[in-house]
């Protein structure tokens, strides 16, 4: 189901266009408002019907095998941190879904690396990334090695 | 044409594609190298861009090893399995016991992960895999990777790699243009981190017109990864070993979820299960130590992917189509149908369209199932990607050459599909090779191994000509028509698209014939594609969109090269299911328990193939 977009609601602010993975949400030169210009390579990703701020930008279903009368809307709120979806079948039955998008405010959990102390020589020169070897063992042990798990690596046909 | 040349000098790491590979190599790069210059390339937007653009709803690499669930060398053994024993076990064990502290990581930075609440732990799908609500994975890892890079260059299309002159074969940055702008664009560095896609798109779809973009992969996963570093000579591994799914039909929707969490099941037009009949015969074709049904209770060996969708394929071809997923006893409980709802909603939103347009609700029918055309890619469930060095402490000496996932190329890093061998990666373990290849990048400069390095303005020029060439066919040769597509003097990237689909369906296994191929048809497939070479030095290209789709097209084809040679070299019938030589159609233990390994020489096209021992990981006193 490629994109379209309702000509009374789009002011051509251009949000699908910065966001859309394809390249495919252009602005119309006449209309000024955007549109889906190539429906073959849309791969109904959601993500310009996310970013419009005025729902201008809906779906439906492509063509070739999706018959029509259908919606599926998408309300996505950062502030929130959910996203809501309403499915509509062809027949009328309607499905609703609310699902979290982040447990932490946009911005403020990633810490920068830059601040952090710097690797020991050590460190460097062993096998561990940042953080590590917290979350990779149960015994808070250091990283897997074949020597401790009693294992080599053999040329040949193993199963 | 008038475009300008924007040059970023003074780079140490440059990140060639920032999906879940390319974003984990930025934000790691900076722990490492806390002083360097980390740079960004991206073809679309890094907010949505790559294959986990439009969210996830699982992560299928987590080991659990905080709490004894598994060990690295077990999800080895899992990987070699389903890939019929062949992979690369230094860099997959590598991948596997380091992949939870990244998935815990992405925990802390707001990643919603359902928990277990008897046990408190992260909720398990299946054995490897875990749930969570992913609609914003990809926003949240590329805010890590823009707190730790120096500049993000969205928009550019990414064509060629440098090349350093001053000393062969090593790397020296990347050229490209900016898909807005249309501006030619030069990034000078001194390592780079290829996190490029795998391909969608280079065999025919089962879809036609619009919903050919409904592809399983996504379609702006146009072979980069393979495109830029074959082009440069890069030694590639396991090319042939394609991709194909067992999806929901027409949107491919995901069916993991559904197998193992919500338990549902196939059956055919009958109403009865079929896999099981079809093993006696499948067993004799691959042998007994990959396909041992009456073993398989006892000791809890899944059965291959391949090997499953073998027997899909072999059941419609008996006639005995369609084949249905059982969903209707799993979706009464409401709970189990909010998650299968859930499961679309948050990775692939068309399937759940399709079942609303076509009055499908689980709940009271079973949906249809269906395979796809084939996919090359290889941090899913195949290993297609780069030759590339594992680490120090557990590789062997074929397997090593002094910097963790650097390819053949010094100084060219690869992480997700760009890195072959490493099967079963998914999400967390392509993000998960995107730091390991950073900490080596960093290394490598360290070392002093990027000093000296030499770029020309010739070859600058020389790329830059190369890549507007399309624009400037366009210009000079659409006046000899009065309108409209069709022009002697050159083919568009759409219709070139279609050629090279065409041509790999028929000849190199696609859907259409089955996928059935044999050296013949191979032989006939390379030479097709060596013609369309040709003739993609007569594309045109009517603006800057459509110059994307050609170099989209340029690196597809590229990739679609190797992987014939890949199919032609190895002559046996690997995995059934996924690709058969009709002229070796059984496992051929004896002289292909190796990994094919090709290297394309950049200047006269000729590919060399070898085979490259395989190593397991035994018990030490084996």
């Amino acid at each position: 189901m490629p994109t379209f977009v309702y000509m009374t609601r789009c002011d051509g602010c251009g949000h699908c266009v910065d966001i859309c993975p394809s390249d495919i949400m252009h602005i119309d030169k006449t209309y000024r408002r955007a549109y889906n210009i190539e429906p073959n390579m849309c791969w109904e990703c959601y993500s310009c019907v996310k970013a419009c701020p005025q729902h201008a930008i809906d779906v439906r279903g492509y063509a070739d095998f999706a018959p029509l009368g259908h919606s599926v809307r998408v309300n996505r709120d950062e502030e929130k941190g959910t996203i809501a979806w309403r499915i509509k079948f062809r027949n009328g039955t309607e499905k609703n879904f609310l699902s979290p998008i982040t447990t932490k405010p946009w911005g403020t959990a990633i810490e920068q690396l830059r601040n952090v102390p710097g690797p020991s020589k050590e460190m460097r020169d062993g096998e561990l990334l940042y953080n590590e070897p917290k979350f990779i063992r149960m015994d808070d042990g250091g990283l897997h090695t074949l020597p401790a798990a009693g294992l080599k690596l053999k040329k040949g046909v193993y199963y | 044409m008038a475009y300008e040349t924007i040059i970023e000098d003074g780079i140490d790491i440059l990140v060639a594609g920032a999906g879940l590979g390319g974003t984990g190599a930025a934000w790691e790069a900076r722990f490492w190298g806390q002083n360097k210059k980390i740079v960004i390339a991206e073809k679309a937007n890094m907010d949505r861009s790559g294959a986990v653009a439009q969210g996830l709803y699982a992560i299928n690499c987590y080991m659990g090893t905080r709490w004894g669930e598994n060990k690295p060398e077990d999800h080895v053994r899992y990987a070699r399995i389903d890939l019929m024993g062949l992979l690369r076990e230094d860099l997959a064990f590598d991948m596997a016991r380091h992949v939870d502290s990244t998935v815990h990581q992405f925990e802390e930075w707001g990643l919603p992960i359902m928990k277990d609440p008897k046990t408190g732990r992260y909720l398990r799908e299946g054995r490897w895999q875990i749930m969570i609500h992913g609609e914003s994975y990809k926003p949240i890892v590329s805010e890590a990777a823009k707190k730790s890079a120096d500049k993000v260059f969205n928009r550019i299309c990414v064509t060629h790699l440098l090349m350093d002159e001053s000393r062969e074969n090593r790397v020296a940055g990347a050229v490209g243009f900016n898909v807005r702008t249309g501006n030619y664009h030069v990034f000078k560095a001194k390592t780079v981190i290829c996190g490029a896609g795998g391909a969608s798109n280079i065999f025919k779809p089962r879809s036609v017109g619009e919903g050919s973009g409904r592809t399983w992969y996504a379609p702006w996963s146009s072979a980069s990864a393979y495109g830029l570093m074959i082009e440069a000579g890069a030694k590639m591994t396991q090319m042939e070993n394609r991709i194909v799914l067992a999806r929901f039909k027409d949107g491919y929707g995901p069916v993991g979820a559904y197998f193992l969490h919500l338990k549902t099941y196939t059956q055919n037009c009958l109403g009865e299960e079929f896999e099981s009949k079809w093993w006696p015969e499948l067993q004799k074709m691959v042998g007994k130590e990959y396909l041992d049904p009456d073993s398989f209770h006892l000791t809890h060996r899944p059965i291959p992917t391949c090997l499953r969708n073998h027997a899909l394929i072999s059941e419609v071809n008996a006639g005995r189509g369609p084949i249905h997923m059982v969903t209707m006893r799993a979706f009464q409980d409401p709970h189990l149908e909010e998650v299968g709802w859930e499961n679309f909603l948050g990775m692939t939103v068309g399937q759940a369209v399709l079942w609303a347009a076509t009055d499908v609700d689980p709940k009271n029918e079973n949906p249809e199932l269906t395979t796809s055309e084939p996919y090359v890619m290889g941090s899913h469930a195949t290993c297609s990607g780069a030759w590339c060095s594992g680490p120090e402490d557990l590789s062997p000496p074929e397997y090593f050459w002094g910097y963790n996932r650097m390819t053949t190329i010094e100084g060219l890093f690869g992480a997700g599909d760009a890195v072959g061998g490493t099967p079963h990666a998914f999400s967390s373990g392509s993000f998960t090779e995107g730091r390991l290849a950073a900490k080596a990048a960093c290394k490598y400069i360290d070392d002093g191994k990027a000093e000296g390095i030499v770029v020309s303005d010739e070859q600058i020029k020389r790329r830059k000509a190369e890549i507007y060439k399309p624009l400037e066919h366009y210009k000079t040769y659409r006046n000899a028509v009065v309108a409209g597509s069709v022009n002697p003097h050159y083919i568009n990237p759409e219709q070139g698209l279609d050629r090279l689909q065409k041509l790999m369906d028929e000849y190199c296994g696609g859907m259409t014939v089955n996928y059935m191929t044999n050296e013949k048809l191979l032989h006939i497939g390379l030479k097709k594609l060596k013609i369309m070479e040709e003739d993609l030095g007569s594309l045109a290209a009517a603006d800057i969109h459509e110059l994307l789709r050609a170099w989209e097209l340029k690196h597809r084809h590229r990739a679609a090269e190797c992987v014939t040679q890949h199919t032609l070299f190895r002559k046996e019938t690997r995995w059934p299911g996924y690709y058969y030589r009709g002229d070796a159609m059984k496992v051929d233990d004896e002289n292909w328990h190796v990994l094919t390994v090709s290297r394309r020489d950049p200047k006269t096209g000729e590919y060399t193939m070898e085979k490259a021992p395989c190593y397991h990981l035994v018990s030490d006193e084996a």
